[in-house]
């Protein structure tokens, strides 16, 4: 697998503040992956995100994407490599309608008009909010406006979409809605996705997790390899998975199951089956 | 309710007005400013009200919405003609009982300014009704581009018109959160005293300027994750299209100035 993004020694500290909200991490973001960054809150994931994207700049070590040093110069060609979605569904949507939104990327990018229509109808198509087009956000559900706001990100075309608790502040169903969106142009357009949350069971289905502890890396891994840390995870402030823990129980009681389960899907099907082995 | 109070003003329709480029609207409404000016005389007046109500059909705005428009200055128009028909001491007199006299150059005055407000406020409708906000702020931008030659921000200007128009609904709604959630915690925003009810606001309004900040500076962040670096190197998605209505109508506007000068006394 090729690097995209490099990350060495990097430390930041926010003015006024004594601690570092990030201290000595150094990691590579490899092309088609997802990789889900896990923390509680002040780990440091969410300046990691700021940080790729030329939002802050790191006091010490340095970054680089796609072979680009990232620096003040280079910093409106990064972003054009990896596009962000946020927390807040209001609070990204800058259009007065979707279709206006889809396009303000482009527009600040200075892309030709016919072929902005062409991308703005195309994104809309692969996050299915086509139907949308001259809907205001306030008659959107959040699901749909973070829809919006990752077509937005698409429509530039980058190679890495970085989602900063994209699906914290939407209710069950969007946030399937969203997570189905993203797998789907992950895998069909080989994009590499990093998913910033607490959600461990979001985590749960990204090929790579990266735990952030106190700004510091904490441990890196897959995530089966992750979730045996199990009461450590919970020391750190994070929510063991449903499956795993229920795992664990079968485990404690007994029951013997091939290896903890990250899916609900995978410990239903075991379980299942498990009577005529018996 | 709220939300009908700014957006209600525009009606949906398929028209010719409804379909005219905002820019030429915007001419359009500017001139005919200048234009109602030039009537002095009776049949002056009537050709601009025969004009202003071929525009109120052209629009196919359903009438009782131009009313409603016109509910908040007609006071300020009976007001100009009283003003008019007991200051303006000219010409015969028409009336007289006790101390009010009313001469006849008085009622033709008075007549004729409220009538030109009146065609003014029902011209300027006609524009909101059949225009959304947001062309109309194209509109500016486009038409106030060439002072940008002076340094006048107006990229800048007509973004954060666009960026108001887009968040009215949204803080509508959260003022309305707010209100739910201070009445429940006994705040009483509908009785009591005036003094009482000012006071209720501000447990209102201190949280909604705290969200207000906090939205601002994400969408700022979101905008410039987005590229977003000032009006430069920009390109516009939305287009405006000049159409040949567009230059009959100001040609009709045109027209109707030459019978206006033709006519006037």
């Amino acid at each position: 697998m090729n690097e995209l993004v490099r990350l060495q020694d990097i430390s930041f500290q926010y003015d006024e503040e004594a601690d570092y909200a990030l201290k000595g991490v150094s990691f590579s973001i490899y092309e088609g992956e997802w990789l889900a960054i896990v923390g509680h809150n002040g780990s440091g994931k969410s300046t990691l995100a700021k940080l790729l994207n030329g939002l802050q700049y790191a006091q010490e070590g340095t970054i680089s994407v796609d072979g680009m040093l990232l620096s003040e110069d280079t910093v409106w060609e990064v972003r054009k490599k990896i596009g962000m979605v946020f927390q807040n569904p209001d609070n990204q949507f800058v259009g007065t309608t979707v279709q206006d939104d889809v396009a303000f990327g482009l527009e600040n990018h200075g892309v030709a008009r016919e072929e902005m229509v062409d991308r703005v109808r195309h994104s809309l198509e692969k996050v299915k909010m086509d139907q949308f087009l001259d809907q205001e956000p306030h008659h959107l559900s959040g699901g749909q406006k973070q829809r919006v706001a990752i077509a937005g990100v698409i429509a530039l075309r980058p190679n890495l979409i970085i989602l900063d608790e994209a699906t914290s502040m939407l209710d069950p169903r969007g946030r399937e809605e969203v997570l189905d969106t993203v797998r789907e142009l992950k895998q069909d357009h080989q994009m590499t996705v990093i998913s910033i949350t607490h959600d461990l069971e979001e985590a749960a289905k990204a090929d790579r997790i990266i735990v952030m502890n106190k700004g510091k890396l904490y441990r890196e891994g897959s995530p089966a390899e992750i979730f045996q840390m199990d009461e450590e995870l919970v020391q750190l402030g994070l929510d063991i998975p449903f499956p795993v823990k229920m795992s664990k129980l079968f485990k404690e009681k007994g029951i013997p199951l091939t290896k903890y389960h990250l899916t609900e899907e995978e410990l239903v099907n075991e379980l299942w089956t498990s009577h005529s082995k018996m | 309710m709220m939300e009908k109070m700014i957006f209600g003003r525009y009606v949906p329709a398929q028209s010719i007005i409804h379909r005219m480029d905002p820019r030429s609207k915007l001419i359009l409404i500017f001139l005919f400013v200048c234009v109602v000016f030039i009537a002095n005389n009776v049949y002056t007046y009537a050709a601009l009200i025969i004009y202003t109500f071929a525009m109120i059909l052209l629009s196919k705005v359903p009438v009782r919405f131009i009313i409603a428009g016109l509910k908040p200055v007609f006071l300020l128009v009976i007001f100009t003609l009283i003003l008019h028909l007991f200051l303006t001491r000219e010409g015969a007199i028409i009336f007289e009982l006790g101390p009010i006299t009313i001469y006849e150059e008085g009622l033709r005055q008075g007549i004729f300014i409220s009538l030109r407000f009146f065609l003014l406020i029902l011209m300027t409708s006609i524009l909101t009704l059949t225009t959304t906000p947001i062309e109309i702020t194209d509109g500016l931008e486009t038409l106030l581009g060439p002072l940008k030659k002076v340094k006048f921000p107006v990229h800048e200007l007509a973004l954060m018109m666009s960026i108001s128009l887009r968040f009215i609904p949204t803080l509508m709604g959260e003022t309305d959160k707010i209100m739910k959630a201070q009445t429940a915690r006994g705040v009483d925003f509908s009785g009591g005293p005036i003094k009482e009810r000012v006071k209720a606001v501000i447990p209102l309004l201190i949280p909604l300027f705290v969200s207000s900040f906090k939205r601002a500076e994400e969408l700022a962040t979101a905008m410039e994750a987005r590229g977003y670096r000032g009006g430069e190197g920009r390109t516009k998605y939305r287009q405006l299209s000049w159409r040949i209505t567009d230059t009959m109508m100001l040609l009709l506007l045109a027209a109707l100035s030459v019978i206006l000068i033709l006519l006037r006394t």
